[in-house]
């Protein structure tokens, strides 16, 4: 139980800072050119952003709970399972973000998933 | 709007970038720690280990990568989708096991071959999706 509890905050929060940091980047808008000078501009306008600094504060928390279940349970356990914040990440974006998934995508998403939780098992 | 086939190379190569700085990063920052080598969970032995990796060269390389990734993730995530650049990330995975094979002749599971093929797959399944369903910010306002 206490394992399924420490995933799930691993999970949405990798997942959550994730798509508060996108959010909080798509509203500073891109960088004018990937030139040093627009791409300081372009940080200082992110460092602004409550979106930004909301996502921060949440993958901290999500690497605090991975920590903590690498202490718990093997890594070839732990890995594969945070796999499917790519599944639960792309909800997110459908829901949250309003991006259009089309099917192909998810089709992508899935094989990710599987292929990095298998790798990462070993 | 620029062209959809620009969006897509800018997003590719910021993508690869993303890839090849948090790889290097985590292989620097573990070169540096065995350097360093085992650290002790006490007060003391956490302080010199503090004060060996804030001195380490190698940890220095590690970092100035994953800042690196952290800026050109943020950069890609400025114009581009997140379900489309985070699977696409997952890419290094399957590059971190080709690298461990050809350079470190590290001997790899049938399983996680199985793996490799499988991302290798998602990532040009999602790749072949359109990288920005949303409205841009900046045209939006103008």
């Amino acid at each position: 139980m206490r394992v399924i509890l420490a995933l799930a905050v691993l999970i949405l929060g990798s997942t959550g800072g994730e798509i508060a940091i996108t959010h909080g980047m798509k509203a500073t808008g891109e960088p004018a050119r990937l030139r040093p000078r627009a791409l300081l501009q372009f940080l200082g306008r992110a460092a602004r952003n409550r979106w930004f600094w909301a996502g921060v504060p949440l993958m901290a928390l999500s690497f605090y709970a991975l920590l903590i279940l690498l202490s718990w349970e093997p890594i070839s356990l732990v890995i594969p399972a945070s796999a499917l914040s790519y599944v639960v990440g792309t909800l997110g974006a459908k829901y949250i973000l309003g991006e259009q998934v089309s099917r192909g995508r998810w089709a992508g998403v899935v094989l990710v998933c599987a292929g990095v939780a298998l790798v990462a098992a070993g | 709007m620029a062209s959809e086939r620009r969006v897509r190379i800018k997003t590719l190569v910021m993508v690869l970038a993303m890839v090849v700085c948090a790889n290097a990063g985590d292989l620097m920052l573990k070169r540096g720690m065995s350097q360093i080598g085992a650290v002790q969970l006490t007060a003391s032995g956490l302080a010199e280990a503090f004060r060996l990796t804030v001195t380490n060269g190698t940890i220095w390389v590690g970092i100035f990568f994953l800042t690196g990734f952290m800026l050109s993730y943020m950069t890609v995530l400025s114009w581009a989708d997140y379900s489309y650049v985070m699977p696409a990330g997952a890419f290094g995975y399957a590059l971190l096991t080709l690298l461990a094979v050809v350079f470190l002749h590290e001997s790899v599971s049938p399983r996680r071959w199985v793996g490799v093929v499988l991302i290798c797959v998602g990532v040009l399944l999602v790749g072949q999706t359109k990288p920005r369903t949303t409205a841009v910010a900046s045209e939006a306002a103008a």
